[in-house]
Formats: structure tokens, sequence, C-alpha cells
């Protein structure tokens, strides 16, 4: 494997472990300005806008989010939920000069109080490179779309992030 | 199961409800024999069912029901067993039966309108006294159904109002959502959203027309999207859809106080009667022109001009005309709910429309919902919280005010009085005898 191969894929690990470890800050700050963050409601769908969604985020509501969980008058989060991910080692589905294509298999654990459910699913990553700035090269998200393995399933609060 | 004390759970007005109408599980048995069988409850729409032979499987109240088109193309809705053994003839939720339903057990088969079409190697009935049995009649089939304009809705009991007398004034909601289709025709996009609850089915009613909380209880999602977008605002920008759909919720007292609420006989009723957080969504290109062709420009304005923001259909319905949006709140026990909430297209209209209606579903109502969160938190900590015997009543007193029920009749914004209304009739129903 390439070094390029391995960083690729310890960036995918650790995409998972700063949402794991509740740092969503430097989380966000991996995302590109125009990323999306796309789980959809239905198993094999295509449309991402004419028929609902789980979720179809831009940055500006991911950073609602993440400014949310934070929030002092944020009950649903009195108390924190905490998450696990349990990564497949990340598939490259596609590797060029400025854009990488990636699917990794999951099982994300959630829990709050005495409750505890397990997603599990496969997350599409579509990587780019940075052109300029202050290490050209470096990686950031463009794109990330959650395949849950039962979108359309009648689940409780998902409160954190896939 | 003892005889439940009907008077003793609803005080007068519906001002105090008892905990145990939110916890007990035989009084959640009793609605389901009463409430879900004298009321004209939502099946689904025609558009789930375009062709002949199509089907859609779901609930009223605890009853299982196949939604079907039948060969003369009207649709029937048939309760989902076998009349032999119990198995539940289909399983699939969507799907084209064909020209009958055939039990997978023992291949008895049936019409789509229940009536029963064949038995293999049926010799073995002859002077059994089957002709007279149960299972001989076919599929029970729910006799009371109305299609009203594509919304499909059935009474299994036979006993209880006509389906114009239950719902009176209060249909001129969903027309004002069908009537926002240039064409007057709505088409069901897609698959609900489905929403696990741990709470009663009657604490989602009562939040609906509940306007003193959105900008306490969604503080922290509609108040930090409002921070944020100040934040990052950029004067040249254009207000993004999701914040003009968002941002209302933090709207306050005097507002909603001043947007109304009106109630109807038989426990409907509805908020925004005058202005509501989704009056000021903007223009859509083209739908103006669209709509005065249709209509004409008075009618055209007055479609397009209605406020009203979420109108409860008793006993478990409700529906938001300006973002096309229907929420089903199915009781699956006392202390458990599954929340789906559908989406229409306005047929002929621009996409944007669905666009942000689907915007509007993901944002508010999903199980990944920031706003949902907000509103899941409340109804949890609620049905926990009623565990507390020193205190057994929820209290509804907000704006009471005599004879404030009964007919058509206005109320302030913040009044409490839909909810009354819901449980004024909801023991009234709790109280009848269902001998069909
Ligand atoms: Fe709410």
């Amino acid at each position: 494997m390439s070094t390029d191969q391995q960083d690729i894929i310890h960036f995918i690990y650790a995409e998972a472990a700063l949402i794991d470890a509740q740092k969503f800050t430097e989380w966000l700050d991996l995302y590109t300005e125009d990323a999306l963050y796309w789980m959809p409601l239905e198993f094999d769908q295509t449309e991402e806008h004419l028929t609902t969604s789980l979720m179809y985020e831009d940055k500006l509501l991911l950073t609602v989010r993440i400014n949310r969980l934070q929030g002092h008058r944020t009950y649903s989060q009195k108390p924190r939920s905490r998450c696990h991910h349990l990564l497949q080692t990340p598939e490259i589905l596609e590797i060029n000069d400025d854009e990488v294509k990636t699917k990794t298999a999951f099982h994300y654990t959630e829990t709050r109080n005495d409750e505890q459910f397990t997603l599990v699913g496969w997350v599409e990553h579509t990587l780019k490179r940075a052109s300029d700035g202050e290490k050209p090269g470096a990686l950031k998200i463009l794109r990330k779309r959650v395949n849950l393995l039962n979108p359309e399933a009648a689940h409780s609060n998902i409160q954190l992030f896939v | 199961m003892g005889k439940i004390d009907i008077d003793g759970l609803v005080r007068p007005g519906g001002r105090e409800i008892h905990r145990d109408v939110f916890t007990d599980q035989d009084i959640f048995q009793q609605e389901m024999k009463t409430v879900f069988r004298r009321t004209w409850v939502y099946v689904g729409h025609d558009s789930q069912v375009q062709n002949k032979g199509d089907f859609y499987t779901t609930t009223i109240g605890n009853q299982p029901v196949i939604m079907v088109r039948h060969t003369d193309d009207q649709i029937q809705v048939l309760l989902n067993r076998c009349p032999h053994k119990g198995v539940k003839l289909v399983e699939d939720t969507n799907g084209s039966t064909g020209k009958f339903f055939r039990c997978p057990y023992h291949a008895w088969s049936f019409k789509t309108d229940g009536s029963p079409l064949g038995i293999p190697f049926n010799k073995g009935y002859e002077e059994t006294g089957f002709d007279t049995s149960c299972a001989k009649k076919g599929m029970c089939k729910v006799s009371n159904v109305q299609n009203y304009r594509g919304f499909i809705f059935a009474r299994l009991s036979d006993e209880g109002e006509s389906f114009e007398d239950f719902f009176t004034g209060s249909l001129s909601s969903i027309d004002n959502m069908i009537d926002r289709s240039p064409e007057g025709r709505l088409e069901v996009v897609g698959k609900p959203l489905r929403y696990m609850h741990k709470c009663n089915w009657k604490m989602l009613v009562d939040n609906q027309t509940d306007t003193c909380h959105p900008m306490i209880a969604h503080e922290s999602s509609a108040g930090t999207i409002k921070r944020v977008w100040k934040s990052v605002q950029d004067e040249t920008l254009s207000k993004p859809m999701v914040v003009e759909l968002v941002l209302p919720f933090m709207s306050s007292y005097d507002d909603f106080e001043k947007m109304g609420i009106r109630t109807w006989d038989n426990g409907h009723g509805h908020t925004g009667v005058s202005g509501s957080i989704h009056s000021d969504y903007s223009d859509i290109d083209g739908y103006y022109g669209q709509m005065v062709d249709a209509y004409g420009k008075d009618r055209a304005e007055s479609i397009m001009g209605e406020t009203r923001h979420n109108t409860c259909y008793f006993p478990n319905m409700m529906v938001k005309g300006a973002t096309q949006t229907l929420r089903l709140f199915i009781p699956i026990a006392a202390n458990k709910t599954i929340v789906e909430s559908w989406i229409f297209r306005l047929v002929g209209a621009p996409d944007t429309f669905l666009k942000r209606t689907a915007m509007y579903n993901r944002i508010i109502n999903a199980p990944t919902s920031i706003v949902g969160h907000d509103d899941l938190e409340m109804y949890e900590r609620a049905q926990e919280g009623l565990s507390v015997d020193a205190n057994p009543w929820v209290n509804l007193q907000r704006h009471y005010r005599e004879d404030e029920l009964g007919g058509e009749q206005l109320h302030p914004g913040t009044s409490e009085a839909q909810m009354r209304n819901h449980y004024v009739n909801w023991a009234r129903y709790m109280s009848t005898e269902d001998n069909s």
C-alpha cells in the first residue's frame, strides 16, 4: 500500500475518532466550506432534494448542530450522549490528483442514560485535496453520504454524528 | 379490567387531565375499542394505490388494515388477517396484489374487496357447518370508508357520526392544502419519516397546538440557527430556505397570541387563524400566475393567503397545508408512539415547493432533527414525571372560558382550548359502548 493510500485510510479513521472524542470544532474543520453531509431516508435513494432525507446538511447546519450540542439549554443533551464508531478498513474506490472516493463499513453506537442503540451501514466519503493553503495536498471532506442498513425504521433520537 | 371512570379522568371543560390518561395500559386498550373505532381515522392517500390491485398496509388504532384499489377502481379497507387461521395476508407496506389476495399458509384466496374466491381441496368442508362460519365470509371489511378528495378515512365501528357530521368545517384545512395545487391534486412523495417516541400519543397531539413551547423548548435548535445565521450573515446573501423555515419558531408570545386558534366540534382545531409561522415564506417563481390561471385572481389569492399552521384532526392526525405535510401519531402502547411524517407534491406547482416541503420534513420531523430532539426530550420527561403520585394532574387551564367549545369558535393564540377540545371529546368517545 502506498503512503498516499495509508494517509487516506488514516484520515477516515481520524474523522470518526474526532466525533467519538466529541472534538466537534476540529471535526468540522475537516469539511470544505461547500461540504455536504447526507443521510438518505430510503435504502437506495438517489433523489437529493425532492424527497425526504434524514439529513442533508451544509456547513451552516452542521455548525448549528455542534453549537447546539454545547448549549446550556439543550435539554436533550442533559445528560450528554456518547458515541462510538467501529470501522472496517476503508475501501478506496477512486483515487486521483484532486479527488478521492472511499467506502467504509461501520457499526455506530450511541448511548445516553440507560439507552444504547447501534446503527450499521456504509459511509461514502468524497475527499478533496487542498490545492493551496497551509498544507497543499491535505485532505478535506467534500461529501459524506451515510447509508444506514435500516434508514426507514422507526428510530428514536439520533443525536450525534454517524 | 374494571370499568374505567372517565369523569374522574377529565375534569369539566378539559381543564385538568388525570395522568392515567397518559400512562395506564387499560385506558389505552379502551381507547383502541372506542376512540379509534368510533371516529374517522386517516388511513392513507389514494395516490399510494394508483392502479387496480395496488395496496398499502397500515393500522387503525391497533388494527392492521390493507387499503387496496379494487377492480371497480374504488378503494377498500380490509382487516389484514386470513379468515382461516389469522395469518396476516400482506406483509409488505406497498405493492400490487393483482386481482386477488392469496394466503401464504393454505392458499385461501380473496378478491380485493375481501370476498372469498377459493379454498383448495374444499370438499373436506362439506357438511361441517362451514357455510355459516366467520371464515366462509372472507376477509373482514371496513364498511365505512370515505375518499375525501384523495384522503382515505375509515370508521371501524358501525356506530358514530357520519363523515360530514364528524369533520364539519375542519375539512377546510385539507381543502386548502389540496387547493394549493393549481390542478387541485396532491401526490404522496417517498416514504414517511418514522420516529419512535416513548410517550403517550396524546402528548404529541397536545404539542401541535402548544404555542407557548417553541421559543422555550426550541431555543436550543431554532435559537442556535438564529444565532449562527446572524454571525455568518452576509448582507449580499438572501436568507437560506432553511433559515426562513426555522427562524419563525422563535416568534414571541405576543406574536403567537395574535395568530389565534380555531376549534370545531368533535375535537378538531387549528393554530394560525390570522398569520402563522408559515406566513412569511418567499414567493416561488411562476406559481402565482399558475394559480390565477387555475382559479381566478380572487380565489387564488384567498387560497395562497390562508395562514393556517397546524390543524389537528381528532383523534391522531395533523395537517400542515402551507408545507404540505401530514403527521400521524400512531398509538403502540400507553407509553409508546410512532410518529409518521408524510409529504405531498402539489401537482402542477414548481418543484421548489417540494424541495421546501422535503427540507421542512427532515429539519423538523426526523429522528435526526434537532427540533425533534427538543420535543421528544420533553415528552419523555413528561411520561416519566407523571409517575409522581403527589400530583396526578396535567394542567390545561390557559385562557379557559366557559362555553368556549361547541360549533366553530375562536380563541387567543396561546389558549389551550384545542387541547381541552381534544380531551372533552376524548372523554365522550371513551364513554361510548361499541356493539358492532
Ligand atoms: Fe416543538
